[in-house]
């Protein structure tokens, strides 16, 4: 049976009208209609459904989207600066991190999630920070300097 | 299904009273219902939002973590870092950044599975959840929680709202290491935790082991202080490691055979003791041991 409530997403208030054992990320693409987020395992284990919520990163595939209400929850749309790519979009794409892109979104969301709590990681810091990202082209050697190279033009 | 999200203690154990299932970060159990394990409750209260559950305080010679502090905080607290460091070294290991950012220690304890990893530490600084249901507050001792894999004694109208751990002794230290494969989102192959008290010359007073993923439940080391005490450390490591090994009752699966792990709980035991006993004698080794060591998997 479906409930109405309603959900804060990239600073905009959305009217969900869903099952309440709906999990984040179905409810963000089919309610919502926002189609970054990605659902790849379903099962917790890949990352290409992260998303923030109040700020922290979180796995939406295995959130209930009914439990986010009244939190604010970002996703890779809500990073956007106007029509313009956000620094990490522009230097993965740049430093050759996206390849097949499945993953970029949840890589994203960890990576803006990292630096914003620690401007300057570590290359470890930023390996523990996208442990929970898995990507099956890059080698991961890309995306980690895309991050760096982030960090050190902010 | 039905969700309440609910503020206070006392509407969640209002709603438990009526049938209804806790939920915190839900990373057992949404996890579960997706993979078809199990599915959702009909009734579930959320119980993240309830400011009780979210405090460490430190008072009358204990500590009480709230049942809903997330890993993330556990891994991190000064308290806890400097004083209760195994369950700091298990924190750090859980999932990855966002399971530790929604995942709990109350949801690890209560959800029973004898991989846990905070399991270990908690049994070994002779940690107690207090369970409370409407009118009623209880203390039950980690031994007499677990009853089997995803089993516990609790009843089902009774939520576990902190977990209380007495103040270490002086010159005493703890450690949590695991074995395994990958660096993240990874479930313990094996796991030990380590508490022990050392003398002034580095020799062992008494301590106590448990291990993780070799029996039903998180289960301690019997007979594991009186066979090391009086023992250098080097000794000890040995004579642990090997009453690990001896002790295990491991099951095959596809993280491990049963005679792998019957050999490698011996060394994580006897790893576990080594950094406990080197925290104890105040050598400062950074949270996680697994990381700060070397031990488990590679870059």
């Amino acid at each position: 049976m479906n409930e109405a409530y309603e959900l804060d997403v990239n600073g905009v208030r959305y009217p969900i009208n869903a099952a309440m054992d709906r999990n984040l990320s179905s409810v963000l693409r089919t309610e919502v209609g926002l189609t970054g987020t990605k659902e790849g395992c379903d099962d917790c284990e890949c990352g290409a459904c992260m998303v923030l919520i109040d700020g922290q990163p979180v796995n939406s595939c295995s959130y209930l989207a009914a439990q986010a209400q009244g939190r604010e929850v970002t996703t890779v749309e809500g990073i956007l600066d106007g029509d313009n790519l956000h620094p990490l979009q522009r230097n993965l794409l740049e430093e050759g991190g996206v390849q097949c892109g499945f993953c970029t979104p949840g890589m994203i969301m960890s990576a803006q999630a990292l630096l914003t709590r620690n401007p300057s990681p570590t290359e470890e810091e930023i390996r523990i920070g996208l442990s929970g990202n898995l990507c099956r082209c890059t080698g991961y050697q890309r995306i980690l300097a895309a991050v760096e190279r982030t960090a050190a033009e902010s | 299904m039905t969700l309440t999200i609910a503020t206070s203690l006392d509407e969640v154990l209002t709603a438990l009273a009526e049938g209804a299932r806790p939920i915190a970060g839900g990373t057992d159990l949404v996890v579960g219902a997706r993979q078809g394990k199990s599915p959702l409750p009909d009734s579930l209260v959320a119980i993240d939002r309830v400011a009780a559950l979210s405090q460490i305080e430190s008072a009358d010679g204990h500590i009480r973590i709230g049942a809903g502090v997330p890993h993330r905080r556990l891994m991190s607290d000064t308290l806890i870092v400097e004083r209760y460091t195994g369950l700091a070294d298990a924190a750090a290991l859980i999932g990855s950044p966002s399971t530790r950012n929604v995942g709990t220690i109350g949801g690890n304890v209560m959800n029973g599975s004898p991989a846990m990893d905070t399991g270990a530490p908690l049994l070994t600084l002779g940690a107690m959840v207090e369970l409370r249901s409407v009118g009623n507050t209880r203390q039950v001792a980690l031994s007499d929680l677990w009853t089997g894999p995803g089993r516990t004694s609790a009843n089902p109208d009774e939520l576990c709202v902190y977990i209380v751990i007495p103040q270490p002794p002086a010159l005493s230290g703890s450690a949590y290491v695991r074995l395994e494969y990958r660096r993240a989102m990874e479930i313990a192959v094996v796991g030990a935790g380590a508490s022990v008290v050392v003398a002034e010359d580095g020799t062992i007073v008494s301590g106590r082991v448990a291990m993780t993923s070799v029996a039903p439940t998180i289960v301690e080391l019997a007979g594991a202080s009186d066979a090391m005490a009086g023992l250098s450390l080097v000794e000890a490591a040995a004579v642990i490691g090997a009453m690990a090994s001896d002790q295990a009752v491991p099951i095959s699966d596809l993280r491990g055979s049963d005679r792998y792990r019957r050999h490698t709980i011996g060394v994580m035991a006897a790893r576990a003791l080594d950094a406990a006993a080197r925290r104890a004698g105040g050598e400062q080794i950074g949270v996680p041991v697994n990381r700060s060591l070397g031990i488990g998997a590679a870059r």
